[in-house]
Order: C-alpha cells, then structure tokens, then sequence
C-alpha cells in the first residue's frame, strides 16, 4: 500500500535541470532486478532435450545465439507469420550475433517461443503460480534480409509490413499499382500500414492526382487527413479540402488556426479573415461575432487599463485578468460590472453588448442579476425586477422563476431582507415554504402557514425559532388569536 | 451456461506477470545501450511506468539522469540520450531537432528512441526527413497491459479513442490486437470469442492474424471467453453521472492510473495524499462498488467495529498487550487511516455535490434517459450554459439529450449552440463539428432527407461533393436510437418502482435504479444467449457489426470447466468504474468473474476534454 504524501510527479521534472526522482515503490514481489536475476536464472536450467546447459552459446540457424531476446524474437517473427510465405527467399541474415552483456539476466528464456511443449515446464517450475505457458513477445524486429523484391506483389508487401520485414516501394510505379498497394493496406485494417503507403502516395504522387483518387477511399482519406494534421501540415490540408469540395471542414481548419495566434491584433485581423470563409450560414455569424467581440475587448481593454487608478469602480474591485478572448457572457458580466449604466451607445455598455450579439432576455437577465448582486448593489437587482404596467402600478417580474433568483442572490450572500422579498415571491408554497426556512426568512414562513390555516406546522415551527425572540411572539400572537380558524 | 445462481466463481488469473514481461523487456531494452544514459520519459508513460519498475531498476541499468519530455530545448551533458515515449510525430520531430542541434554544434553522441507500444512507420519517416535515421536508433517496448487491479488491465492509451473513433485512424488496431494476442498466449486458449463493433471486429481480425501460427496446445486455459466491444456502441452510459463510490472518486478527483490525490479537505491536514485505490485497501474493496447512498452506513460500520477493536486493549495484561501491538494494532492502525481517508473523501464528495444542486442534475438525467418531460430538461441544461456552470458538465447534459432524443430538434440545435458559444467562447464551433461527426450531439433530420440524400448520392457518385455527402451520411448513419433500444432490452425500469439501493436486483443500481447500462446489457445477453440470436433487433439498431467466433483454442470440450466462467472484456475507446461495477455485480449473479482491458479508463470529462480541439 502505497500511501506516503508526495507532490505530483510533475514536480519531479524541471525542464532544465536534473532533480531528484523516485518512482513509487511498487509492492510487487519481484522489486528489484536481483528477484527478477533470480528468478530467471532459476528457468535457464530446464530440461529441453535438444538444448544443452545455456554456457555454452548456441548459434540457431539465423545466426542468433539460441536463447537470446533476438533469437526468440525471430522465433516470433517468423512463427507469427502466415505459413509458408516465406520459403522462396534465402535466408542470409546481416545481423550481427548479440554480445551477451549483462547475460547474467538471460531474460530471453523467458520468451522462448519453442514449437515444443518440452520447454513449458521451465516456467511452471519457477514461478509455481504462473501457468505453464510460453510466450514470445516482439521486441524488435529483424534487420533488413537481402533479396530482391520485385515480385513482391501488393498483399506480400502489406504483410511484411505488418511483420515490420523489409519491403520495398520501387516496383509500385503505375497508379494502378499504386492503388492496388493501398486498397491492400485499408483491407489489411492495419491504420500505421495505410499511413506508409500514404506518406509514400504523397511523395510519388502530384496532390491533384492523389486527392482524386482519395475521393473514393474514404478510409485512407481520413488517414492522410488525420496524418496531415499530426504532420502540422496546415497548407496541404486546407488544399486537399478544398479539392475535395469539404469546404466547410476546410473553413473550420482555417478558423482553428486563430487559437495559435497569441497577439491580439494579429488574432482579430484574422478573424476577420474568416469570416468569408464558405463556413455553414449559421456558424458563418458566429465567426462574425467572435471578430466583432474581440474587436470591442480590444476597445474596452485599452480604455479600462486607463480607467484603473482613477474609477471608483475599478480601484475598489481591482481587475483579475484581462477582458481580452473572453466569451461574450463574461464580457457581459464585466460590463455590467463596471460599466453599469452606461448609454447604449458606448461599446462597453451592458445595452449595447446585449443588441450586438442578441442575448436573449433570460440570459441577460441572469447576467445582470449576477453582476450587480455580486457588487451588492440590491437597489439595482430591485429595479430590475420592477415593471411597471400602465396603471402605474409596479409589479415584480423576473424571466426565470424566483426561486433561481434566491439561489443566486443567496450564491452572492444577500442579506435576509432582500432574500426574504424574492422568497416571498415564489409561486410554488412548498417551494417558498422550504426556502423561507433554508434562509431564515421567518415572517415568510409565519404568513404562509397563517394562509394557509396549518396551526400544527406553526406549532412546530415555534419549537424550531429562538424563545422569545421577535418571530417566536409572532407566532404566540397568532396561537392566541382566537379569530382565526385554523383547519388542525 | 451457468445459471444456477453460482456464488463460486472461480479465481482470477495471476496478472502481476504481466508487469513482469514488461518490466523485463524494458531491461532488455535499456542493455542495448550499454553505459550510462540518459533517460527522457514522455510524460504520460510516467505513471504506467511507476507501477512496473522503480527508480533503482533504471540505476542498475546504467539509466544516469531522468528527463521528463517537454518538447523544450535539453541540457544533458551525457553523450547517450534515450528517449522512452508514445510514437508521435511531435515528439519525433523534437528529437530530431535535439539531433540536428547537437550534430550542427559538433557534438557527438549516440540517440535511441524507444517507442512504446509500438513504433509507427510516420514516425520513422520523420527521423527519414530530418536526416538523422540511422543516426538513432530506435526499438519498440511492447508495454501493452497494464493491470491496475486484480481485474483491471488497462492499455493507458486515451488517444484510442479520438484517434480511432473521431479521426477514423486505425493505427491503434493492431496494438490492440497484439495486447489481445498476449493475453491469449499467456492465459489462453480463449474457446469463444464475441463482439460488437466496427474496430472490435478489426481487432479480432488483428488478432486472429496474429495467433495464427504459434499457437500450441495448452494443458489448461484461465480464461475462456472474450467479448469485444466498441466505445460507440454506448456513448450514453459513460456519460451519465457516476454515482457508485469508485465512479464518483474518478469523476471528482480523478483516478490517475489507479492512484487518486486527496487534496487537503479530504485529508484534514495541510497536504495532499496519494493513495493507491485497489483491492489491496480493504476499506476501499468494500466501499469500491456500493452505491454512494451506501456508503455512510458502511463506513460508520466499519468505524464502530474498529473502536470495538482498539476497546480491547482495556483489562489486556501486559501479555496480551504485546500480543496485541505486534500482530493486530499494525492492522488496525492501518485501517483506521484509510477508514479515515474515505471518510474525508466521502464528505468532501458530499459537499461539493450539494454545492452543485446534485439532485436536480440527477433528475434531468433521468429524465432524459427516461424520455420523460424533455422540455423541463431542456431549459435545465439553457439555464445550465447561461449561467456559464461547467463547460464539460453543460456539454454533458447537451449530448445526453442529443443520444436519448436521437438528435436534438433544429430549432433547439441551433439555439443551444448560439447560447452554448455565447457562454463558453465561440471557438466552441470546434468542438461541436467534432461532436457532429462522432454522433455525439446532432440536429435531427426530416424523416425524408435520409432516402432524399441517397438518390443525390447515387446521382453524384463521380461528383466531387460526394465526400461531404458520405459525411452527412456517416453521421446520419449513427443515430443512436436510445429509445428503441432501452425499449427492447429493458433498460429503464419503470418508474414509480421502490429500488432498494441497499439490495440491488440488477445493473441499474449503478445508477440510482434508473438505468441498465447498455454496454453491460449487452454482454449479460449475449453470454446468455451464447450468440447474438434473438438479438436481431437490437443488433439492427446498433449498426450491425455484430460477430461470434470461435476462439481458436478450438476445443469446445472444457464447457463446464472454470475457465469458461472467467469472461475478458475489451472496450475498445475506454470504459467508466461504472460499467466495471455493473459487470462485478454481473458476475457475482451468475457466477462469472470479469476481466475487464479497456484502452483507458474513462469517465464523462474525459471522453468530452477528448473532443475539445482548443488542446491545440
């Protein structure tokens, strides 16, 4: 169990300089590399038939010394392999026998992939928990083999590849060729093999014709696509979409660029760059918003960072950050922030923010309702709500239900009186009721059960408010009050 | 097939070998460079390679100073550099910067990158364009299983998933496929194998191809049947809010590679804690799959019991009392801290979700899954973007609605997205086109277009515009038809039903009673149907793709041996504790054990941050 209090590993790296490091203690039984040494040592000593004490080293038929990791890997390689394809080729293997250093970890026996059922018994016997079984996994492949590869056809190439065997592109020169290759590659399911063949389609290959003859491949298409994006290769892409007629995915690249953009002016200049591209007509004015916003943050930045020594505003609640690539509710909320009441006419006015970008009532209602109620200005919440109608009365109306309004107000620490005066607006009662307790607005709570006649829940709200306090009189008046008529 | 309520299921297979093979081969690896090196680690092999080796392992082999990769300029003064990363371009093209700097400045040394899992051929085809192949050289550390848990293997590759599913590159088949083939050579022979999806059946395929030599007759196999499945059959379980303790740690603190931080508020002190969250903390082995509701009670149980425990130290005379110190109060102390742990993590939890109106989530999300009062949800999740709460959260709630509606109505895509992008920057235009593409939030379209769209398709053929129209294709393709299908397989209980969280009676329980997750259903059915018979239907809505194959151990004989019960579950493009959950509890019905190897271990946050494209 691993429990000691550590920074993130994070802290562990420094750029450039060394630093301490200590990887977890892992609790495995084979900790140290001695265990490991042990252990494998301990299957060296099996009892193949055909295979003598491992000192002495033995030379298998590739060349390898038997029971090195290579010459397991080979085994794999070559008994991974779909039987029989290979026999037409000599073997003339140009890899050098492995020096044995540090043989005294003979890992590889570990891997041996013998064909023989002999040799499973080594590991059982060392490892009594560890199921008999021998495995071989591919650590490397094996070097380049001399041969001539010309009558390699399109399947073999594919499956040499797969293999991580040599294999070679020169015969495939016609695009009929060419194409076979590749159809071969997206039938092979194999996604690294089909980028190989891309990567050399792209050199052999003039971008008109191989764009054309991608048209119809959607498999590969989206592999060079996904290539030329890891490749960074931003000019090829929008170039091959284009061709392709995906005008829009091309738009939405082009526009993605932005976000590698760092300065603001150069941003905003390209944005409006974008907005001509053949984007959907929907996102096409979305694009022209995010221009026109940045273009007024950049406005409302230059003169703020003027305004913050000298408006009351700004010296009493300092900046955090900067408005600047903002979503446009934040630049709303700032300006209803700082910028309360200006006239619609100025770019950083709330007004003008909410016609620009056609904010919906509610959405700017809460934007408001936040902003000032933040500022703890709640004689701007109140205006906010009051409408009058043309009787001259005035009425409170809120687009979203009151009991959100309490939540935000009770978010931004209202006092009980403002609280208690959206509480009591609430239309559901149980709703108001559970409110008017959460928030201690007792007269709210009082008037309600009195409504509604409860005497039962007034006498247990009593038990639940201070004695003698103002509310706890309240409700001993009501009690005594022998003109209602209380239901229970 | 087992139905009789089985409570023994069988043990699992010893996966710590696996840590073993690959531990061994990194050795191997580090030898080919023989003296002293040092090491550069790409940073998300870091953790996987923290619970396999250690520092001192790298010491003995010569491993001088560790580097972590940080595509920035190095100050090594060594003259061999090794380099142990995720085959990426980016991280190639960095090192062949290093390369070329060092060759401009005279400099000498010897390079060796070591791909891990496997080396790609674009990556060498960087080395190729820099002119410095042959100046390195390069390997490949087959590290594909990681086991985090005694039934937890994990290939810790999240890019699977936008790689595969959002990129459409399969690159990754093959290296699932060989993970699948060691499985199979170490605890195989599988006798069955079953599968759903588009990349499940390619991996099978890989693996197949893989296996087909080299495979030997085994005196006994510990694990008999596999299933394959695709992230993209289910988008909706992973998406839905975890409840079960192991699935709400993740999506509040993050399981990193089976290790979580407590932060201060869950410790009570100044500083953070790491721990290991695995069968190994037996306060967590009990907690792990239990209904969050759940796990108040069990814990104030386990604290009761400790304290009767520590009581019995009063009246012990002084021999019993050593008795005590050195064989119990280790223990106890030891579960006395981790009873504490999850405790403050279990409070925490707590307050944070009170704090963001938990209930009400958790209704819209049921109701959405139920298809009940949409219009409700919908001005929950408006008010959600408008009052700028959570950007992933929001995203969420948006692709919920679009998986269980089958698309959300134009008018109220179109309003959604504005409000979306008014809220959380509009560079979110992004993001939506790469939910658009994966069917993870669409407009729905007129019931004609379909049938419209295809006569133009075959019009078009020639036409350059055929690519976009394949593309609106595709993704009309993958309508999710959620509602059918929790239809057909009974995926909602009704409503109005008491669910007894404490006693759960199926997989729901995973989500309050709610919902059956889907990927899960899945496999119980088909596990019980040996086959996809009388799945037609279901088959049909899920796009097809659907396979059984014998799983070339060939012998069907074994049918009632143990090994038969012992099921290896493969999410391709990750998987959430969740869906772990619900298969343990799976097993324990019906007497299977899972295994279950994912990609990567996934919640909603993941899988949503995987489509943000503003990552760069």
């Amino acid at each position: 169990m691993m429990m000691r209090s550590k920074p993130d590993e994070d802290d562990y790296w420094n750029s450039s300089k060394f630093r301490a490091f200590t990887f977890d203690d892992d609790d495995d039984e084979f900790s140290t590399l001695k265990e490991s040494k042990r252990a494998v040592n301990s299957i060296v000593v099996d009892d193949d038939d055909d295979d003598d004490e491992d000192d002495v080293e033995k030379v298998s038929w590739s060349g390898e010394p038997v029971g090195s990791i290579s010459w397991s890997i080979k085994e794999t390689a070559s008994s991974v392999h779909v039987g029989g394809q290979d026999h037409g080729f000599p073997k003339i293997d140009s890899t050098p026998s492995l020096p044995r250093q540090g043989s005294g970890y003979s890992l590889s026996s570990l891997f041996k992939g013998r064909p023989k059922s002999g040799s499973i018994q080594a590991i059982s016997e060392s490892f009594p928990d560890v199921p008999s079984r021998s495995f071989a996994p591919e650590l490397r492949k094996p070097k380049a083999e001399y041969k001539d590869y010309s009558d390699w056809s399109p399947e073999e190439t594919v499956r040499r590849m797969q293999r991580g065997k040599a294999y070679s592109f020169e015969t495939f020169r016609s695009l009929k060729d060419k194409m076979l290759l590749l159809d071969e590659a997206v039938h092979a399911n194999d996604g690294n093999v089909i980028t190989a063949v891309l990567i050399f389609l792209k050199k052999s290959l003039s971008k008109e014709i191989l764009s054309r003859e991608l048209t119809s491949r959607e498999i590969a298409l989206r592999h060079y696509i996904h290539y030329l994006k890891e490749m960074g290769e931003q000019k090829s892409l929008v170039e091959l979409l284009k061709s392709l007629g995906r005008t829009e995915d091309m738009a939405l690249l082009q526009y993605k660029e932005h976000l590698n953009i760092k300065d603001e002016v150069r941003k905003k200049e390209y944005l409006k760059a974008c907005i001509g591209l053949p984007f959907s007509p929907e996102d096409a004015s979305h694009v022209q918003d995010h221009y026109t916003l940045l273009e007024r943050q950049i406005i409302i930045e230059a003169n703020d960072k003027q305004a913050e020594n000298k408006v009351e505003v700004f010296k009493k609640h300092p900046r955090k950050a900067s408005i600047l690539n903002m979503p446009i509710i934040t630049t709303l909320y700032y300006s209803c922030f700082y910028h309360y009441g200006e006239p619609e006419g100025t770019f950083s006015s709330p007004a003008n923010i909410r016609s620009t970008f056609k904010i919906s009532e509610k959405q700017y209602f809460l934007t408001v309702l936040g902003a000032r109620a933040k500022l703890k200005e709640w004689f701007d919440v109140d205006r906010l709500f009051t409408a009058k109608n043309w009787f001259g009365y005035t009425k409170k109306k809120s687009p979203i239900g009151f009991h959100r309004v309490v939540d935000i107000l009770q978010k931004n620490n209202a006092p009980v009186q403002v609280l208690q005066e959206y509480v009591s607006l609430v239309e559901d009662t149980e709703q108001k009721i559970s409110l008017a307790q959460k928030y201690k607005c007792h007269d709210i709570v009082i008037d309600t059960y009195k409504d509604l006649k409860d005497r039962q829940q007034l006498i247990i709200y009593q038990g639940k408010v201070e004695r003698n306090s103002p509310e706890d009189r309240k409700i001993q008046d009501l009690l005594n009050n022998t003109q209602i008529r209380w239901k229970n | 097939m087992a139905h009789s309520s089985r409570k023994d299921a069988p043990d699992l297979p010893d996966f710590s070998l696996l840590k073993r093979i690959a531990r061994d081969q990194l050795i191997y690896l580090l030898e080919q460079l023989p003296g002293k090196k040092d090491l550069f680690i790409e940073a998300d092999l870091m953790s996987p390679l923290d619970r396999i080796a250690n520092v001192t392992t790298l010491k003995e082999h010569e491993v001088d100073k560790l580097y972590k990769v940080d595509h920035k300029p190095i100050y090594s003064t060594s003259d061999q550099l090794c380099f142990l990363i995720r085959p990426r371009i980016q991280t190639v093209k960095w090192i062949a910067d290093i390369v070329n700097a060092d060759k401009a400045a005279g400099k000498l040394r010897s390079y060796k990158i070591i791909f891990s899992p496997q080396k790609f051929y674009a990556c060498e085809a960087v080395l190729e364009e820099q002119g410095i192949y042959g100046d390195v050289s390069t390997d490949e550390w087959a590290f594909h299983l990681l086991p985090l848990d005694d039934d937890i293997i994990s290939l810790e590759l999240p890019e699977f998933f936008r790689d595969n599913f959002l990129g459409g590159d399969q690159r990754w088949v093959t290296t699932a496929g060989s993970a699948l083939h060691l499985l199979h050579s170490v605890y195989g022979p599988f006798s069955k194998a079953y599968g759903i999806g588009r990349c499940a059946k390619m991996v099978y395929e890989s693996w197949r191809e893989q296996g087909k030599e080299g495979e030997k007759k085994t005196p006994q196999s510990e694990i008999g049947t596999v299933f394959l499945v695709d992230r993209d059959v289910d988008f909706v379980t992973p998406l839905c809010s975890q409840v079960v303790y192991e699935g709400l740690v993740d999506d509040i603190f993050r399981i990193k590679c089976g290790s979580v931080e407590f932060t201060p508020d869950v410790t009570s002190s100044e500083k953070s804690v790491k721990v290991m969250l695995n069968s190994q903390d037996k306060v967590f082995g009990e907690i792990r799959n239990e209904h969050f509701s759940n796990v108040f009670g069990l814990l104030s149980q386990k604290a009761r019991n400790l304290q009767t425990a520590y009581d019995r130290r009063r009246g012990m005379d002084i021999k019993q009392m050593k008795t005590f110190v050195s064989e119990e109060l280790k223990g106890l102390k030891q579960e006395h801290h981790l009873l504490s742990l999850h405790i403050g993590a279990s409070e925490s939890m707590m307050k944070r979700k009170t704090k963001q109106d938990f209930q009400e989530l958790l209704k819209t999300e049921h109701s959405l899954l139920e298809g009940f009062e949409i219009r409700e949800c919908i001005s929950y999740i408006e008010e959600h973007i408008n009052r700028q709460v959570s950007m992933i959260e929001s995203l969420r709630l948006l692709c919920l609605l679009s998986l269980t509606e089958n698309g959300l109505l134009p008018k109220d895509y179109r309003s959604l997205k504005a409000q979306y992008l008014q809220s959380y920057g509009t560079e979110h235009l992004l993001t939506f086109a790469n939910l658009r593409q994966l069917g993870l939030l669409v407009e729905q379209q007129a019931g004609e277009t379909l049938t419209v769209m295809e006569s133009k398709v075959g019009k078009l053929v020639n036409d350059k515009t055929v690519g976009k129209l394949t593309d609106a294709f595709s993704s009309l393709a993958k309508k999710s038809n959620f509602r059918a299908l929790s239809k057909r397989l009974a995926l909602v209980p009704k409503t109005m039903e008491e669910y007894d969280l404490r006693t759960p009676r199926d997989m729901a329980y995973i989500f309050s009673g709610a919902y059956i997750p889907l990927s899960c259903k899945l496999i119980e059915q088909v596990l019980e149907r040996e086959g996809w018979t009388g799945l037609e239907e279901v088959t049909r809505l899920l796009n097809g793709n659907e396979f059984v194959g014998s799983a070339g151990g060939g012998s069907e004989t074994g049918r009632t041996t143990d090994s038969q019960r012992i099921i290896l579950v493969m999410f391709l493009g990750g998987c959430s504790y969740s869906e772990i959950s619900a298969l343990r509890f799976l097993g324990k019905e019906k007497g299977y054990k899972f295994i279950v190897v994912t990609t990567a271990i996934i919640n909603a946050a993941r899988l949503l941050e995987a489509m943000l494209d503003n990552y760069g």
